[in-house]
């Protein structure tokens, strides 16, 4: 039993090595489920992808040729954009506001709480939400793309606002000092500097919440509704990809079905294009 | 200890004059450089006088300038000593009005710019930071910026109109020593130089702004020692034109390039006096404590 300093190192070392082989477990276990995800998705996805499954719409046709997902893709889209026109300046000013004037004041915090609540809400909620007000009001007709895009930018208007504190946070106080030293107001300090000195960063993290949105179906379920032709007038209803797929699942057709795992493979082709992009931008950035 | 002071009896100008005031327009020249570059001088004759009367700052209920009345001579390198934490940066700060960016800081007493009070009634800030120019411990340029656009930045930053901004860059570069390095590549990134060439940048960027005082926090204190002793040489060269005021750790650095050193304790102004008296024989037992390393 006079076991001294190699027994020891020796014990340390089994631990080490039996803690490591349980993560490694636990990490491929996390992973099964994403792969098969990933697995299922191109096998039966692939199958459906086609010339004319991008270019043509859905026909709503019981019988004969159901038509491909263009509508869905260009609704998609054309609701995300609107909903990335709104939410990013907001989120961005909400997000400058309390970094470069609100800093610790009380209102300050009680925004950050609100902002915090609203990261935590349902998608549904939201579309509800949106549903009472938008909807049922008939402001502007009933369904339309628009009221989606309001749904979809509450969704994400706390992603951009909080992504952005972070990022704004990040640029250092030392640059604002040496631009106030200068002579500089303070709006121009940070239209000037604090601004494109975070630009990448409040780019990834809006891009991020594009991504989370584009495959939300619940806020556009009562706001949109369901649409089979392809508009461009976000007043009228329009299609989209998660309703898309919300739709086709459901139905006994396996063609439909079969459509139904291609438009899920082109969403999330689309999104992870979005989050390379997002990745791609903040690896430039030049904040830590 | 605080000789009796009186508020002057003209009442504070306004501030374009404190921009523009003391300027010879025509005074722009062709100066030999030691390096022997040739640059444009387009920067005033002279510096400007600061007093500072019973200055008290404060961050919240901390207390950090305690009754400092103190003159800095035009055209003067006055060095500010003492050991971490008695309120030197913060001292400084109050003199371009920095100090009160700090939430919940703030500054009483009288800071005088020759005779214009920069704590009177209707004076804007910046205006006063565009006469009173700071170069900080860490050198920053900005990141977004190519070369050329730091040492612009202020110029545009300040929304000053009517400037050659490539004669100005071009001037400021050859003052702070740093054209001759960066000639040829003026739009690259601005945070692509060395330590010591970003610390240039920043000295080069303070000035191309023609402020009239130049505060330095600790400019050297991330720098090599060739590095710090180029910007000595520098500060020499620039005291022709401005008041400059610079706080240091560095004992030797103080007695190199100060004309007079001021010594805090606490907060408190202990002694101001020619740099040579400070170090050889001053006035204060506390001040000779400090200089020989007894203390601090
Ligand atoms: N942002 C701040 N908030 C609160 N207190 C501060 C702040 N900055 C400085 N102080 C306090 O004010 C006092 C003076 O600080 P100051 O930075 O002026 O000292 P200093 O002489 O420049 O020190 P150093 O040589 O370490 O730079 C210190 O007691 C410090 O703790
Ligand atoms: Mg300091």
């Amino acid at each position: 039993m006079s076991a001294g300093l190699p027994a020891v190192a020796g014990r340390r070392r089994n631990a080490d090595r039996a803690a490591r082989a349980g993560l490694l477990v636990l990490t491929l276990v996390a992973l099964v489920p994403l792969v098969l995800i990933v697995f299922e998705l191109l096998s039966k996805g692939l199958g459906a992808w086609s010339w004319t499954f991008f270019t043509t719409d859905p026909t709503g046709r019981f019988l004969g040729d159901p038509g491909g997902i263009r509508s869905a893709i260009i609704g998609s889209i054309v609701m995300v954009a609107i909903a990335t026109a709104i939410a990013v300046p907001i989120g961005i000013g909400v997000a400058l506001y309390l970094v470069e004037y609100g800093k610790s004041s009380r209102f300050a915090d009680v925004v950050r709480y609100f902002v915090d609540v609203m990261t935590g809400v349902p998608s549904v909620v939201f579309g509800l939400f949106v549903y009472i007000v938008l909807v049922v009001s008939q402001i502007g007709g009933t369904f339309a793309g628009w009221k989606g895009s309001v749904a979809l930018a509450l969704l994400m208007l706390p992603v951009v606002t909080r992504s952005g504190e972070v990022v704004l946070n990040l640029v250092p106080d030392g640059l604002r000092e040496a631009a106030l030293a200068l002579g500089a107001p303070r709006w121009r300090v940070v239209a000037r500097i604090v601004l494109p000195t975070a630009l990448p960063g409040l780019t990834t993290g809006s891009l991020l919440a594009v991504a989370r949105a584009a495959g939300e179906t619940a806020p556009l379920l009562f706001t949109v509704a369901f649409v089979n032709g392809l508009s461009l007038d976000p007043s009228a209803r329009m299609n989209s990809l998660p309703l898309q797929i919300f739709n086709d699942v459901g139905q006994a057709q396996d063609r439909l079905v079969q459509r139904a795992w291609g438009a899920a493979l082109t969403l999330v082709v689309l999104i992870l294009l979005v989050t390379l992009l997002a990745r791609f931008i903040q690896k430039r950035s030049r904040l830590a | 200890m605080t000789p009796p002071y009186t508020r002057p009896t003209t009442s504070p100008k306004d501030m374009t004059e404190l921009e523009t005031g003391g300027r010879d327009p025509e005074r722009a020249s062709v100066a030999e450089r030691t390096d022997g570059a040739q640059a444009r001088v387009i920067a005033p004759a002279k510096g400007r006088t600061i007093a500072l009367r019973d200055l008290n700052a404060y961050y919240g209920d901390t207390h950090a300038v305690r009754g400092v009345s103190l003159d800095y001579a035009a055209n003067q390198v006055t060095a500010m000593i003492g050991p971490s934490g008695c309120g030197k940066s913060t001292l400084v700060r109050c003199i371009n009005r920095m100090h009160e960016e700090v939430p919940g800081a703030r500054a009483e007493g009288q800071v005088t710019l020759d005779d214009i009070d920069i704590y009177g009634d209707g004076v804007d800030p910046t205006s006063v930071r565009r006469v009173v120019g700071m170069v900080f411990q860490k050198p920053n340029p900005f990141p977004t910026m190519s070369i050329f656009d730091n040492v612009a930045a202020g110029i545009r930053l300040s929304g000053t109109r009517g400037v050659d901004l490539r004669e100005r860059v071009e001037w400021a570069l050859a003052c702070a020593g740093l054209w001759d390095e960066v000639r040829d590549r003026l739009g690259a990134p601005g945070v692509g130089l060395s330590g010591g060439q970003q610390q240039r940048l920043c000295i080069a960027r303070t000035i191309a702004v023609e402020p009239e005082v130049i505060l330095m926090d600790e400019p050297c204190s991330a720098l090599d020692p060739i590095a710090t002793l180029r910007i000595e040489d520098l500060i020499q060269d620039l005291k022709e034109r401005y008041t400059i005021v610079i706080v240091t750790h560095n004992m030797q650095q103080a007695a190199r390039v100060a004309d007079t050193t001021a010594f805090m304790l606490n907060g408190e102004l202990i002694e101001h006096a020619p740099t040579e008296k400070i170090f050889s024989q001053p006035a204060d037992t506390r001040t000779e404590e400090y200089v020989t390393g007894k203390f601090g």
